[in-house]
């Protein structure tokens, strides 16, 4: 397995230079295999979705390198940032995020409207997916309408609908009862298989202790635990 | 290039759908937005097209027109007194004209009669502008009976009602034969209220009435170019005065649009921070928000525009005509010719369309600049 993701002496402070700062990640070293599913595990204020956020180029780390598919991205400006996101990777929000208003068909394609494909290609690669993960009778439907499970299977199309190579998932159960979790996780498993890497955070243990996961990262204060 | 414009159709396809979201409020802004494009644009148009028909038919008037003045006063002349302006030099034809005001109480309206040397009605015979014919209800053939300040009355038929293109400076005229004028009015034979001048070299004649001037001391020479200035100057201040009002409207627009514009609600702005999150980058944010801006104003601008363009040209421009062709009881009636002015035009959608879609940019800018990773935390 070669390394996807590697971190090196990564630190994130919020407020820097203030008398709240605070600081979410102190030092990180880690390398993510690429093709496997890890979890990072750990409390809550362990730093694990900062860890993602800074993985997942949604922010940048105050110190420290971080390397995508060999590329240094710490210190991307804002535009290369946003167009590696897009490319690489593929969230999953622990409140799903969806775009109240709009269909679940619309939702999904929507990481795709900057990219300059067509409409036709967008919108039948949003259908396939929307099948795939068995919502197509609900593809016109208004996501508010839809239920939580519902909702998180549009936002994992969603993130797959640039077909990133990285899967990125925050909390993913924390809303969803033990079938759909294990729904959910079997949905990972499908991905990790067709060689996708998944990171997700979790302090559920129906998710880090599940037989699909091949690594738990455990975080602590900020740093990774022994 | 393809690429562009597939990006561009499908953030406008979002464009549109967000602003369905907003349904009610966005409809709102556009029909107030395009009721001030509308106001401001009929009134541009109109005096626009008002001062170019004025323009058109004041082209055949006379170059120069002479009154005489005694002791400050207008008073008449005489054809000796023609005779001998016909020959100064540099003038080529002398014409005298009468005319003089009268207030028919019947109808509450002045009106200009006139006797021309030449073209006249016969005795007994008038022709008259439509806005006479529409005030007294008259049609060629009918009777038209004025009281003069004498206490006489006069019976008239009518020839002739002028057509509606020559209304704007013939509404109020009743053309008559001078004997009948000089009746009408009780003055002697030969009398004249101004003339009219033609110079050999229409060139110098700033020149010919200067010394026409000069020759007359008690004269008042008017040249057909003062005449134009004059009906400029008053479309200008009564297009002014519009637009004082409409500029009220304006402003109040202003504040609602950039208050629409530049507070951008808790529910937008978590859109935007989910939007950057699933790989929108600020340039995508905000050309989307420029589209939103530009679809709004321009569609606002060009409504009202062409609103606009419907009531002055087809519909007599019936709700603010009152005000901008004057206060007469005979207002003129008339179907104007379609005039656009480009620079005009330019200027109503800078001053409409180019605020409003950058009042919109601002807030959307400091919404995208945010860093994606607050809609993890939930903290957008």
């Amino acid at each position: 397995m070669s390394a996807l993701v590697e971190l090196s002496g990564v630190t994130k402070v919020f407020h820097e230079g203030r008398h709240n700062a605070l600081a979410a990640l102190r030092g990180i070293d880690l390398t993510i295999e690429e093709g496997r599913i890890t979890v990072l595990q750990g409390p809550s204020g362990s730093g694990k979705t900062t860890l993602l956020t800074v993985i997942a180029c949604l922010a940048r780390p105050t110190a420290g390198r971080v390397r995508v598919g060999g590329e240094v991205v710490s210190n991307l400006p804002e535009a290369f940032l946003a167009d590696v996101r897009r490319r690489k990777f593929g969230v999953v929000f622990q409140q799903f995020h969806l775009v109240a208003g709009l269909s679940a068909w619309t939702n999904v394609m929507l990481p795709a409207y900057p990219t300059g494909r067509s409409h036709a290609d967008i919108a039948r690669r949003a259908s396939g997916l929307l099948d795939r993960l068995g919502l197509a009778r609900l593809a016109e439907e208004r996501v508010e309408g839809l239920s939580g499970g519902e909702q998180q299977r549009v936002a994992i199309a969603r993130a797959l609908i640039n077909d990133p190579p990285v899967v990125v998932a925050d909390e993913p159960t924390a809303n969803l009862d033990s079938a759909l979790s294990a729904d959910f996780l079997g949905i990972l498993a499908g991905l990790r298989d067709e060689g996708r890497t998944v990171i997700m955070s979790s302090h559920d243990p129906r998710v880090f202790e599940a037989p699909v996961v091949d690594r738990v990262v455990r975080l602590l204060d900020g740093k990774v635990a022994a | 290039m393809r690429a562009w414009i597939n990006r561009q159709s499908l953030l406008v396809d979002y464009t549109l759908s967000a602003l369905a979201r907003h349904g009610g409020r966005n409809l709102g802004l556009f029909v107030v937005y395009s009721a001030v494009v509308f106001v401001l644009a009929s009134t541009m148009l109109f005096t626009h097209a008002i001062r170019r028909e004025a323009k058109a038919l004041l082209t055949h008037s006379p170059e120069v027109l002479l009154q005489k003045l005694k002791a400050g006063r207008h008073a008449y002349l005489t054809r000796g007194e023609l005779d001998g302006l016909g020959r100064l030099r540099g003038v080529n034809r002398v014409e005298g004209r009468r005319w003089g005001y009268f207030y028919d109480a019947v109808v509450g309206a002045n009106y200009t009669l006139m006797a021309p040397e030449a073209g006249h009605p016969d005795r007994g015979r008038v022709d008259v502008g439509d806005g006479v014919a529409r005030a007294r209800g008259l049609a060629a053939g009918d009777t038209l009976s004025l009281r003069s300040a004498a206490g006489g009355l006069h019976v008239f038929t009518v020839g002739r009602v002028f057509s509606a293109e020559s209304s704007l400076v013939a509404a109020d005229l009743v053309l008559m034969h001078p004997s009948d004028w000089e009746a009408f009015f009780q003055l002697p034979d030969d009398v004249f209220t101004d003339a009219a001048l033609s110079v050999v070299n229409p060139l110098e004649v700033r020149n010919v009435a200067r010394k026409i001037g000069e020759r007359l001391p008690e004269s008042r020479v008017i040249l057909r170019e003062e005449v134009l200035r004059t009906y400029d100057s008053l479309f200008d201040w009564r297009e002014g005065l519009l637009l004082a009002m409409a500029s009220m409207a304006a402003a109040a627009f202003a504040i609602l649009a950039w208050n629409k514009a530049s507070g951008l609600s808790a529910d937008e702005r978590r859109e935007i921070g989910i939007l950057k999150a699933i790989g929108w980058d600020t340039r995508d944010v905000l050309t989307m928000k420029l589209w939103e801006g530009a679809l709004i104003s321009g569609g606002a601008f060009a409504v009202g525009f062409l609103s606009a363009w419907v009531h002055v040209f087809h519909l007599e421009a019936a709700l603010i005509a009152p005000v901008l062709k004057g206060w007469s009881v005979l207002y003129p009636r008339f179907v104007l010719t379609p005039s656009v002015d480009a620079v005009s035009i330019l200027t109503l959608g800078l001053l409409t369309v180019l605020p409003y879609t950058l009042a919109t940019l601002v807030p959307a800018w400091r919404a995208a600049i945010t860093d994606p990773d607050q809609v993890m935390r939930g903290t957008v």
